[in-house]
């Protein structure tokens, strides 16, 4: 059974509460702002702990390989924490073009990043770990209660 | 085998950017010969103006932003390998550039060996490009739509520049070849078989990716690009003589296609999950709506033939394709392209402690925004001129001026990028001894 179509859905969910914060900010309202764009900082640190400390080990360890696409993308999570930060800043001081900049960067980088790992990535981890059972959806849940807001 | 993950892949940075910040001025050149060439413009779609402005638009502004975007689309989004990149781009750049303003200038001069010199020089740096793009396009393990689609295109850049060279030789020449029916040939392939078989390919990957849309069903996306090719092949077999009622079907049908990628892609756009209207999406959305815009048209005309056989309709259908699909998205995508490859190639360079500026300090969107007021603004005067030609001038104007504020915005990012990149050298380098 394959672990990942749960990090795919997970993508979606945070894509959304990406377009509320930026729509948030956009109409002007920096305190329903600032709570989807926490809201949605800490999906995104609970997903990237999951890759970074459950699936990319696993596949590293699988085919043995560490400097491959995964090194490639945990690079892609600390530009992409780096953005979250600008943003977050900026929404505390409510600077919209400081934010909008940082999210429009963030958007393109985000995005590129999800088809990598939903194109090539994921499935590539599907084939190498068929037999290992990984229970990503525990271990997303279980971060996101870490990491987010209640 | 995979394709590569790492940023590698990519291209320098010089290599896109040597298009991108070229292709608008050729839009300044063209709206600027509009005033040059007055009212007979909108009258004859045989005028030497209209020809060379035509050209200017679509092997100056168009074929020079959509190679550019190649180079950098192929490696990253289809898994291409694109042989040495960077030698390519420099002798292709060059080439375009001096076999596009050859070509305008022997329209204008009517010189029959510049129209030789022109075609051959398109032949040469195209077949470059055919073989190092169609190659990694060829060789790439990816598959779906966006890569079948952008192989059609390739083969229809061929098959355009292939015609217009019969096309040079048949003006430049006595040669008594049927040109109309193959300057129509020619101007379905290029419009159907390399630019809007290269926009959808594109689009199905950008579209999802900037507006968070659903993404084009799979189905559809793999339909399009064939039942565009063989709408190609039976326009094309007016050569061997064709009734008529059958040419215009075929007409239609290609507008039909384009119709229904823009009311799909119109669909798609109302259904994402982000709410703002960025100027990206608006060029997109405006872009979509002329395109739109001119299958209607083509439809009335094709009814109504106290319409269609008015001179003035190539000038309409022609205004609305041209500057009013193509430049449009083309001017929208390189709003984000741009400055995000800035961003990216500084973050690179600069380490992820380092602040990069961000897109919007590297093109602000009160920029964007007023350049895409006055694009659509220009846009709306050159319609008019079908019916006021004596607007011409102003209309051209416009149009240049919107280019040239294009042109002003993306040399803004890269001036941005030389200066950071400066920074990042100067504090590498530690203080002075």
């Amino acid at each position: 059974m394959s672990a990942t179509p749960v990090l795919l859905a997970h993508h979606k969910h945070c894509d959304d509460l990406f377009a509320g914060a930026e729509a948030a900010a956009y109409a002007g309202h920096w305190a329903a702002c600032r709570d989807a764009f926490q809201r949605f900082s800490g999906e995104m640190t609970a997903h990237f702990a999951t890759e970074e400390e459950v699936l990319f080990p696993a596949f590293e360890t699988a085919t043995g390989n560490t400097g491959g696409p995964t090194s490639m993308m945990r690079l892609e999570h600390a530009q992409m924490n780096a953005l979250m930060m600008q943003a977050a800043q900026a929404a505390v001081v409510a600077d919209s073009e400081g934010f909008s900049g940082a999210v429009e960067t963030l958007l393109i980088l985000m995005q590129q990043h999800n088809m990598k790992e939903e194109n090539i990535l994921y499935p590539m981890c599907d084939r190498v770990l068929s037999a290992n059972d990984l229970a990503l959806e525990r271990e997303l849940a279980t971060r996101t209660a870490g990491t987010c807001p209640p | 085998m995979q394709p590569n993950l790492s940023f590698e892949q990519a291209p320098p940075l010089g290599v896109p950017f040597r298009f991108f910040l070229v292709a608008p001025w050729f839009g300044v050149a063209a709206g600027l010969l509009l005033p040059w060439a007055g009212e007979s413009a909108i009258s004859s779609r045989w005028s030497p103006a209209v020809l060379a402005l035509t050209h200017l638009l679509v092997l100056g502004y168009l074929l020079q932003a959509m190679t550019g975007a190649l180079f950098q689309f192929v490696p990253v989004a289809a898994g291409g390998n694109v042989w040495r990149p960077r030698l390519v781009a420099a002798i292709l750049q060059p080439l375009f550039l001096i076999a596009a303003a050859l070509l305008a200038t022997a329209f204008l001069a009517g010189s029959g060996a510049m129209l030789r010199g022109a075609a051959a020089l398109f032949v040469a740096a195209v077949s470059l490009q055919v073989v190092v793009i169609g190659l990694a396009l060829w060789r790439t393990p990816a598959q779906g739509a966006t890569v079948a689609a952008l192989r059609l295109a390739i083969g229809g850049l061929a098959a355009t520049v292939g015609l217009g060279a019969i096309l040079a030789e048949g003006f430049a020449g006595d040669h008594g070849w049927p040109l109309v029916t193959i300057v129509n040939i020619h101007a379905g392939w290029g419009l159907g078989g390399w630019a809007l078989m290269l926009v959808a390919g594109v689009s199905y990957f950008v579209v999802p990716m900037f507006q968070l849309t659903p993404p084009y069903p799979h189905r559809l996306a793999r339909a399009l690009p064939l039942a565009l090719l063989l709408v190609l092949g039976g326009w094309s077999a007016q050569i061997l003589g064709m009734n008529a009622e059958w040419v215009t079907a075929i007409w239609l049908a290609g507008f039909c296609l384009a119709a229904g990628y823009a009311i799909l892609t119109l669909w798609l756009q109302r259904h994402r999950r982000r709410r703002i209207a960025d100027p990206t999406f608006l060029f997109f959305r405006g872009a979509m709506f002329c395109l739109l815009g001119s299958c209607i048209s083509a439809v009335v005309m094709t009814m109504l033939t106290s319409i269609g056989d008015d001179s003035r309709c190539a000038w309409w259908l022609g205004i609305l394709i041209l500057p009013g699909a193509f430049v449009s998205l083309i001017n929208g995508m390189l709003y984000k392209i741009v400055p995000f490859l800035c961003w990216l190639h500084l973050q690179r360079l600069a380490g992820i402690g380092a602040v990069a500026p961000n897109m919007r300090e590297m093109i602000p969107e009160r920029a964007q925004r007023r350049q895409m007021r006055l694009h659509f603004l220009s846009l709306a005067l050159l319609l008019l001129t079908t019916f006021f030609p004596a607007a011409a001038g102003v209309a051209g104007v416009v149009f240049a001026a919107s280019c040239a504020w294009l042109g002003w915005n993306l040399t803004g990012a890269a001036r941005a990028y030389r200066t950071f990149r400066g920074r990042i050298s100067a504090a590498a380098a530690g203080p002075a001894p």
